[in-house]
């Protein structure tokens, strides 16, 4: 990775922010230790992720290279650095403050938006047609009706309805 | 004993051989399973986007099975980790379950009073039904397979949502669950390693990088099958099973199969009430057992 870190980039109040957000409260607890980086999963495949980094370069207030980063779209929140973390910095709901941060800020990964599209559109992940309706019937299971109401006035309410895709995509597994 | 059976958005589309050997074996094992068709999803992908609208799904789902008075089945173990968790917020919080009624109620009509509780199926299993009558049940002799275990993460992390019933660095569950219907739950490397199903959407080639290992380690370590409890840890390593060989030129073809699915088998249910042909890596040692 790059490079000296510029004192003019960092924001004092960025460790603040993350800690008054659901799931961030426990960031100042971080001594760095690295068991979260030793533990983690993704980090094992590539290097691009690395837990310790991240929350270091949040204290240390580097707020927009955090937000609009990739990387913090790549934990798979398994929870293994949650569970050993000796400090109880709880990074796995630490991460996901840090990305409904990022959210606000206009930075939601693609794959992220094409969820709330679908879950607004049919209120499941997987739109159930007649097709998939036919295959369950094939087997003895039964229909399932798709019922995308609530989470449209949810969506309205929350304001999440923003965030969606003007037209229908899909994600496949 | 009565539970609502959570779906979720995976199992009902991609994994219904393992939806299937669930209704099945609770029906043979005296657990009765409620359809709620207004479930929806459980606000799990929700979490790194919105913190608030995937509690409001999870709280609208609790309130489904609320209604009903009966507890939630969860096959999934994303969905099971999601709704335990709110579910315990909400319970333990009384300012924060009131402002979100007072949301789902304006966006619903409905109202979560905090007086259900959430469980996986293999954890009903375990913990309800219990090993010796799984034991006593049994018909079939699965005595010659060897199997790994594959828990995932969110059948059993964080602890403090699914109660500390499972050690989080050495669960034992699905091993006795697994032994407890006669075959072998064998160790190998990275028992405890995640699917990487979370980071699938955001970075494919990343994500597939940890099914690989595991699919190695399995491999190297003389396993029959994977067992899994959960429709997205399976769409990692059974569906993307075919796509990992190819990336990686390497041939691991290791059946995949859902926990009911042996079970059921073992119960003596037939090969088509546990959806075996829906099973994409064939296992030559099952189909014969089952033969």
């Amino acid at each position: 990775m790059d490079s000296v870190v510029d004192a003019n980039q960092m924001d004092p109040a960025f460790v603040s922010e993350i800690a008054a957000e659901p799931g961030g409260e426990h960031i100042r607890r971080c001594f760095a230790c690295g068991t979260c980086t030793a533990s983690c999963p993704v980090r094992e495949v590539t290097e691009r992720y690395n837990p310790r980094r991240i929350i270091h370069m949040a204290v240390l207030g580097l707020r927009e290279a955090v937000l609009s980063s990739d990387f913090i779209w790549l934990c798979s929140t398994c929870y293994a650095c949650y569970e050993r973390c000796p400090q109880d910095v709880r990074i796995t709901e630490l991460m996901h403050a840090i990305k409904n941060i990022a959210v606000r800020e206009g930075h939601i990964h693609p794959s992220f938006r094409a969820q709330v599209s679908l879950l607004e559109q049919h209120g499941r992940l997987y739109d159930i047609t007649s097709f998939e309706n036919e295959r369950r019937t094939e087997q003895g299971l039964p229909a399932i009706l798709e019922r995308a109401d609530d989470f449209c006035r949810i969506f309205a309410t929350t304001g999440l309805d923003a965030l969606a895709e003007p037209e229908e995509t899909g994600v496949d597994g | 004993m009565k539970y609502a059976l959570y779906l979720g958005c995976t199992a009902p589309v991609r994994a219904m051989n393992y939806e299937l050997a669930a209704r099945n074996t609770a029906s043979r094992l005296g657990i009765e399973l409620v359809d709620i068709n207004d479930f929806g999803c459980c606000g799990f992908p929700l979490k790194s986007v919105h913190h608030r609208t995937a509690l409001l799904l999870s709280a609208r789902n609790l309130a489904l099975a609320e209604e009903q008075g009966v507890d939630i089945c969860a096959l999934c173990s994303s969905c099971t980790g999601t709704l335990a968790e709110a579910n315990h917020t909400l319970q333990a919080n009384e300012g924060l379950r009131q402002s979100v009624n007072a949301e789902l109620e304006a966006t619903t009509g409905r109202q979560y009073r905090g007086t259900i509780q959430v469980r996986h199926y293999a954890r009903i299993l375990y913990e309800q039904v219990g090993l010796d009558r799984i034991r006593e049940a049994v018909t079939v002799d699965l005595s010659g397979l060897r199997l790994a275990a594959h828990y995932g993460c969110h059948y059993l992390k964080p602890v403090e949502v699914h109660d500390r019933f499972d050690d989080p660095e050495n669960p034992h569950s699905l091993d006795r669950l697994i032994e407890a219907v006669g075959a072998t739950s064998i160790y190998y490397e990275g028992r405890d390693q995640c699917c990487g199903g979370g980071i699938l959407g955001a970075d494919e080639a990343t994500a597939l990088g940890l099914p690989r290992l595991k699919l190695e380690r399995a491999v190297a370590a003389g396993a029959d099958a994977l067992v899994v409890v959960c429709p997205f840890c399976d769409i990692m390593y059974e569906l993307q099973q075919r796509r990992i060989e190819k990336m990686y030129e390497t041939r691991f073809n290791l059946p995949v199969i859902f926990y009911p699915q042996l079970l059921g088998l073992a119960l003596g249910l037939s090969a088509a009430e546990v959806g075996l042909g829906l099973n994409r890596v064939k296992s030559r040692k099952l189909l014969e057992i089952v033969s």
